[in-house]
């Protein structure tokens, strides 16, 4: 207990914490039930994200001879990485002392040993009296950490051997993931000292995946489909749409660790922007292409999320509607526009929407960031607009950190991979498609 | 004018109509169908019981053609949908008595094209 009070304390003195706010009004940190309450929640709604939403958002846009193949890599990754963040992965990403300094933790808190049900979160962002269990502060960061390499999925769609992406999973989740997680998110995180705002994962979820799926794209090449065919399920993608959006108010609103008002804050700014998103992205559709599509308004609202996630605990109404609408107006120009030109296939479009709309959010954090917001909560989190442009550069900083780190790290991984086993299947696994020849199982059957 | 009726691997879908219509043959059917020949069925595996004998899937092309066409579709799918391995189908020949284009009323090899 006492190392986690005196990391608090460390952490207040250097107003470092990149969630935490300075100053605390003099009592003691002790648990709050009220907290503890709605982070449980929050941690539950964002394992829901993973698996059904994001499994059946990509799931309904594959070909209906590989959705069992989506739907169980995002189940599977579900599986490996909470059993990983448990035995490691919290303790490199998040633990007090380091391995190497600013980078990466240690192996002190492996299997959550030495963290006991009733000791405290050293972690908190709005609310510094009123903690959550540790515990209950790994088990949301494990989520998070199931979350982002799942997105990766909608890169390699339809191609990949599942063994290599196994291989690959648990490969990014500790050589990019953890440290990237520990420089913004843990204490004694470089970018977290330098005051890089990200409150729920713009930049370490969405700017990392996001890359890690171009690379990918980029590496694993082209399906070999003759002409673009049609999703094969638009239902299962809505409803996916719609389930990652519940799901995402844990996310965002869940990342103050507090059930108060900063939570509410985040939660409109997600809700908003998410329905901005989504209607923007219904205008385009009807001028471009004629119509208002069901897959737009699903591309719209995901997109949307993604942006204002980095965002949501710093912005205003104003700063979430101008988010929102860019991030569709971006993310479509990038998927209709720049992905058909440059060639790449990133089937499912998790740079185009991921990657590109959490780089959005996380510079316009640097952008919009109001101060009024954090008035109630320690305050000093403004950007350009209110007078800070240092904010702005620091979040182009931990950006191009993350953009170089997800564009080495993945390449390389790939590419290891690659040499001992291969990471993209045959042409005729690739035509029978991956249910059957991976799984041996079939998601429909025409005739019993 | 002849009725070619090819089943197929559902894989080979795509380089078959890519074939089809480079030696102009435009117009077709296609449905999803289940059967096997001398390949026998697929072995599906469920909570790691072997489910075995199970129909494979194909798909049926259904193509109505003037006597010019007849070869060059022959061609065309088998050029395609040829693996060399067993399974990749059959296709059928028959002789096709009356074709009507609904719209317009026109019989016979008119209605064909």
């Amino acid at each position: 207990m006492n190392h986690l009070r005196k990391l608090a304390i460390v952490a207040l003195a250097l107003g470092a914490f990149p969630l935490a706010a300075q100053g605390v009004g003099g009592a003691l940190p002790a648990l709050s039930t009220g907290n503890t309450a709605w982070v449980l929640v929050a941690t539950a709604l964002v394992m829901f994200m993973t698996m059904p939403a994001l499994g059946m958002f990509y799931g309904g846009l594959v070909r209906k001879k590989n959705v069992l193949n989506i739907l169980m890599q995002c189940f599977i990754t579900l599986a490996v990485v909470s059993a990983l963040w448990v035995a490691f992965g919290y303790s490199l990403a998040f633990s007090d002392s380091e391995l190497i300094p600013g980078v990466l933790g240690d192996f002190k808190w492996s299997f959550l040993s030495g963290i006991t049900p009733d000791a405290l979160s050293p972690y908190f962002v709005s609310d510094p009296a009123g903690r959550i269990p540790h515990l209950l502060f790994a088990m949301f960061q494990c989520m998070f950490a199931v979350i982002t390499p799942a997105l990766i999925i909608g890169a390699f769609a339809e191609r990949m051997k599942f063994s290599s992406f196994l291989a690959f999973t648990v490969a990014w989740l500790f050589l990019v993931y953890v440290p990237l997680a520990h420089m913004v998110w843990s204490t004694n995180g470089w970018l977290a000292r330098l005051g890089v705002m990200d409150f729920a994962g713009g930049i370490v979820v969405h700017v990392n995946a996001g890359v890690a799926a171009l690379v990918t794209a980029l590496y694993i090449g082209r399906r070999n489909a003759l002409k673009p065919f049609p999703p094969h399920n638009l239902p299962f993608t809505l409803i996916g749409s719609a389930m990652l959006w519940f799901g995402w108010f844990g996310f965002n609103a869940g990342s103050s660790l507090a059930a108060d008002g900063l939570a509410a804050s985040a939660f409109v700014a997600t809700n908003t922007a998410a329905a901005v998103a989504a209607v923007v992205w219904a205008l385009i559709d009807r001028l471009i292409n004629g119509k208002a599509t069901i897959l737009g308004v699903a591309t719209g609202a995901v997109a949307g999320l993604a942006a204002i996630t980095p965002a949501a605990g710093f912005v205003n109404v104003g700063g979430a509607f101008l988010i929102g609408a860019a991030s569709s107006v971006v993310c479509f120009f990038m998927v209709s526009f720049v992905k058909a030109r440059l060639g790449y296939d990133d089937a499912l479009d998790a740079f185009g929407c991921h990657g590109v709309g959490g780089l959005l959010g996380s510079l316009c954090t640097g952008l919009f960031a109001d101060p009024a917001i954090w008035k109630a909560y320690g305050g000093g989190r403004a950007g350009l607009v209110y007078g800070n442009p240092r904010q702005f550069l620091v979040q182009l900083l931990a950006c191009a950190v993350a953009v170089a780190l997800a564009f080495a790290g993945t390449a390389i991984i790939l590419k290891a991979i690659d040499v001992l086993h291969g990471v993209r299947v045959d042409s005729k696994v690739e035509a029978m498609g991956l249910d059957i020849t991976q799984h041996e199982e079939r998601a429909y059957t025409i005739i019993e | 004018m002849k009725m070619v009726v090819a089943i197929i691997q559902p894989y080979k879908l795509e380089e078959v109509k890519e074939a089809l219509y480079a030696a102009d043959v435009n117009l077709i059917t296609v449905s999803e169908v289940l059967g096997h020949g001398r390949q026998g069925g697929v072995a599906e595996v469920y909570r790691g019981n072997k489910e075995t004998g199970n129909l494979l899937r194909k798909i049926r092309l259904e193509i109505a053609v003037n006597e010019a066409f007849v070869e060059p579709t022959i061609k065309a799918i088998q050029s395609a949908a040829r693996t060399g391995e067993v399974g990749d189908g059959k296709i059928f020949v028959y002789d096709l008595a009356e074709v009507v284009r609904i719209r317009t009323g026109e019989r016979g090899g008119e209605a064909i094209g």
